[in-house]
């Protein structure tokens, strides 16, 4: 018996809000960029479902460019931690209180 | 046989997830993440996507993860661990938007007015292939320069001053 696709989205519900909850519950940066992986990931189960439940294989495509983002945000976003990790020695996001140095 | 394997995947998903986002030690957010993406992929392939099955394992959890592990090892833990623990206030409200986005979420996908169409055949690496370099090739072109960005970004960022 297949899987009814509101399942798939269900899940992906469920883990969105898992990374949501991450993002605003942890201190430490990275913790943060984990949950927003979390969230585009949750979002591309969420497309791939949907996209299989409309017969439309474009779904597909763009998971593959969300994808594509995600490891450009995921370079930029550790490139700017350890940018700031050399700057105040720490990568709790509170100590990030002024505008310059 | 594949609802035994979604609703396996779904647990280990969501308890991998939720150790991701809670546990102190951020190596073991990391690699609790990887299982994460592991059993996202095992859906992705349950739903016929077996391209992006592909693509998950070798760019999340090969490539975006192995990241992550780098930087959490060129900051020294235990400097990471002490930023880990939120304030009274912020776990009340991060806890409480969680769980009304994951009722929310949950109770509007399973409402009865939700539309059901039949099942769509599902694409292929070939039709996916062809869609990338047909009608989305300008989007497929502009990731390209989109990486590059980001890769020069990253560079710039993390680059010393002498």
């Amino acid at each position: 018996m297949p899987v009814p696709i509101s399942h798939f989205v269900v899940l992906a519900g469920l883990l969105f809000a898992i990374g949501a909850g991450g993002v605003l519950l942890r201190r430490s940066g990275i913790s943060i960029l984990l949950g927003i992986e979390l969230m585009l990931n949750a979002a591309n189960l969420a497309l791939i479902a949907f996209g299989r439940q409309h017969a439309q294989p474009d779904a597909q495509v763009f998971v593959f460019f969300v994808m594509a983002i995600a490891a450009s945000e995921v370079a930029v976003g550790l490139a700017l931690l350890v940018a700031i990790f050399r700057r105040i020695q720490s990568i709790d996001v509170d100590r990030l209180n002024i505008l310059r140095w | 046989m594949a609802s035994i394997v979604f609703y396996l995947a779904a647990a280990v998903a969501l308890v991998s997830g939720a150790v991701a986002v809670s546990h102190r030690n951020p190596v073991v957010n990391v690699l609790s993440l990887v299982i994460t993406f592991f059993c996202v992929a095992v859906n992705y392939a349950l739903l016929g996507a077996e391209f992006l099955a592909a693509a998950q394992i070798l760019i999340y959890a090969g490539a975006i993860l192995v990241l992550f592990l780098f930087v959490v090892m060129l900051l020294n833990a235990p400097e990471v661990k002490a930023a880990g623990d939120a304030r009274p206030f912020q776990r009340a409200a991060g806890l409480l938007v969680a769980c009304v986005l994951a009722a929310g979420l949950v109770l509007l996908v399973l409402a009865p007015r939700f539309p059901v169409p039949g099942v769509g055949a599902a694409g292929d690496a070939k039709t996916i292939g062809r869609l990338l370099v047909g009608p989305h090739l300008f989007a497929f072109e502009l990731i390209t320069v989109v990486l590059l960005t980001a890769m020069v970004g990253a560079l710039v960022l993390v680059k010393r001053k002498h």
